[in-house]
């Protein structure tokens, strides 16, 4: 069996599920059409979630316990490891987002099976797994090979294609689960939702950096343009540090990975940390005063110029 | 107590990669310690001075060279240095079995480890050591602060970040906005040129990977890059407008 464990927010599937769904099931017709693709549920609530991924893979497990209200790395990892185990999963696909990827390590440990991370392809022959991921700050795609009965994988989200729903549903499974007490005992959350179209599931990104002039200026020149264009809105870490915006929409080395269709960076210098979170985006637009600006290196189209004149006069032009 | 702080040394973000016969050559390049790394360094020595009896010690695993990030982690004030020398590649969950056991051999309580490796991209490590070691863990930490065996701070997860208490022994992932890394002073440097570097070597740690590494290549997308000037800013617009529209085709 191939099991991946679902990624939800507010009762629905996120797109990272869907995207991990077609890598499951490459992955099962690699393995002999027999595997069945089995989805792991766990929170609080997820009716709705369960029968939403029903319609996407063979199986579908489902732990609704108001234990697992909130996300934990020590309860999510006993879960999965559980469920692997019992269900004698030779594959475990985890989200690649930043509590996947905190939680998979202690999968992989629990298991004594290798873990494959952020990887951007994957492929079965038997018992050995070969896949891609990005190496020295997302600028290096290496290969790497794993072989044995059981392998833990991470899915870099925004690169397999969503997989279709299907009009049969899959069958629920109730599972028990023996879980651990969280030892990290959460205090408070600032939790940084926005009204626009989440980052990680964008078709078109604004991002703006110093280059904006001030917090004002962002909103002026950067909402604006993603307003206009029904856009998410990311930020550098320089001016997240400076208060101006969210960490929520820092991209880059220390914030979130976008390839979007298209990327649009406003006063962006382009230092590799931001690099690496934005440089896979299909088509990519800056618009900077710096001619030396390195981002200018990595985009299709640009313009040298003040972003406090260019932005308005594009603005207008999409509005023609 | 006593804390452990895992050191890489890599390419320095500003130079760029090279790529032969499949593998990064890292020979004539600007090697550094990992900045995520140096963050928790940073901290250890900020956990000291704000009164914890503790003794720091830094680890790497790795070639010859690995040794510089543990001569600058001395200099910086950690007390002493264990480098596990090899030149195997060794992936975050054949590694975290070595960090682990050398917390238990020397009886650490607090593990600092980056969020993210800049070499191999990896978030891994950490998480890893700490469920070798059945340690709770808080990954991203960007505030840390420890009164007694009770660690206070904030971290980052999907969607902002939360703040949460954790009891000793833990690991701690550290990020950029921890900290401001200070540059060792010479008297320092000299200092630490009497301080105890450590050899162990691989053998006794029994660590068999389970990833192999196959290749590197260095995939680069050919950009157009059609570069406009701005001067004329309504032309520049309305052409920069058109080519999205009518060539790149991503605007409606």
């Amino acid at each position: 069996m191939i099991l991946l464990v679902v990624e939800h927010a507010n009762g629905k599937v996120s797109k990272s599920t869907l995207e991990m769904v077609t890598a499951a099931r490459e992955l099962a017709q690699q393995k002999g059409s027999d595997t069945p693709v089995a989805a792991l549920v766990l929170g609080s609530n997820i009716a709705p979630v369960a029968a939403e991924i029903a319609r996407a893979v063979d199986q579908v497990l489902v732990a609704d316990l108001p234990a697992l209200a909130q996300y934990d790395s020590e309860l999510w990892s006993a879960a999965v490891a559980q469920i692997a185990t019992e269900g004698e999963a030779s594959v475990i696909l985890i989200g690649g987002s930043r509590s996947g990827r905190e939680y998979s390590p202690r999968v992989a440990i629990k298991l004594d099976a290798p873990l494959l991370e952020d990887v951007i392809s994957l492929k079965a022959n038997g018992d050995t797994l070969t896949a891609q991921h990005y190496t020295y700050l997302a600028r290096v795609t290496e290969t790497i090979e794993s072989t044995g009965p059981v392998a833990v994988v991470t899915i870099k989200p925004g690169v397999f294609n969503p997989a279709a729903p299907r009009a049969e549903a899959a069958e629920q499974f109730d599972v028990d689960l023996n879980l651990p007490s969280p030892r990290l005992k959460v205090t408070g959350k600032t939790a940084e939702r926005s009204t626009r179209v989440s980052l990680a599931e964008a078709d078109i990104v604004v991002s703006g950096g110093r280059g904006v002039g001030s917090a004002e200026g962002f909103t002026q020149y950067v909402e604006a343009l993603a307003d206009q264009l029904g856009a998410a809105v990311g930020a550098t870490r320089a001016i997240v540090d400076a208060g101006w915006r969210p960490y929520s929409e820092q991209v880059g080395q220390t914030g979130k990975t976008v390839q979007p269709r298209l990327y649009i960076a406003i006063g962006i210098s382009g230092a590799v940390q931001h690099l690496s979170g934005m440089n896979k985006s299909k088509t990519i637009v800056a618009i900077n005063r710096d001619a030396e600006a390195p981002i200018f290196k990595i985009a299709d189209y640009g313009i040298v110029g003040d972003v406090p004149q260019l932005v308005p006069a594009i603005l207008a032009e999409l509005k023609k | 107590m006593r804390i452990l702080t895992y050191l890489r040394q890599v390419l320095d973000a500003e130079e760029s990669v090279h790529v032969t016969n499949g593998t990064v050559a890292l020979e004539n390049s600007k090697l550094v310690m990992d900045t995520m790394d140096e963050y928790g360094v940073e901290e250890a020595l900020r956990l000291r001075e704000s009164g914890s009896d503790a003794e720091i010690i830094a680890v790497a695993v790795g070639p010859a060279h690995v040794q510089d990030a543990l001569r600058t982690a001395l200099a910086m004030g950690v007390d002493r240095a264990i480098h596990v020398e090899t030149d195997i590649r060794l992936d975050p969950i054949a590694l975290s079995k070595i960090l682990s056991q050398i917390a238990t051999q020397e009886g650490a309580t607090l593990i600092f480890a980056g969020g993210q490796q800049a070499d191999w991209d990896s978030h891994a490590l950490g998480a890893a050591t700490a469920e070798r070691l059945h340690w709770p863990q808080a990954t991203w930490t960007s505030a840390l602060e420890l009164k007694g065996t009770t660690l206070t701070g904030k971290h980052d997860v999907d969607e902002g970040s939360e703040t949460f208490t954790l009891e000793l022994p833990a690991v701690i992932t550290t990020q950029q906005g921890l900290n401001e890394p200070r540059y060792p002073t010479l008297p320092n440097i000299m200092k630490s040129k009497k301080k105890e570097l450590r050899k162990e070597s691989l053998d006794q740690f029994n660590v068999i990977p389970k990833l192999k590494f196959v290749s590197a290549e260095i995939q680069v997308k050919n950009r157009l890059n059609k570069i406009l000037d701005g001067k004329d800013v309504p032309a520049a617009a309305a052409q920069l407008v058109d080519l999205l529209r009518n060539e790149a085709k991503v605007i409606a």
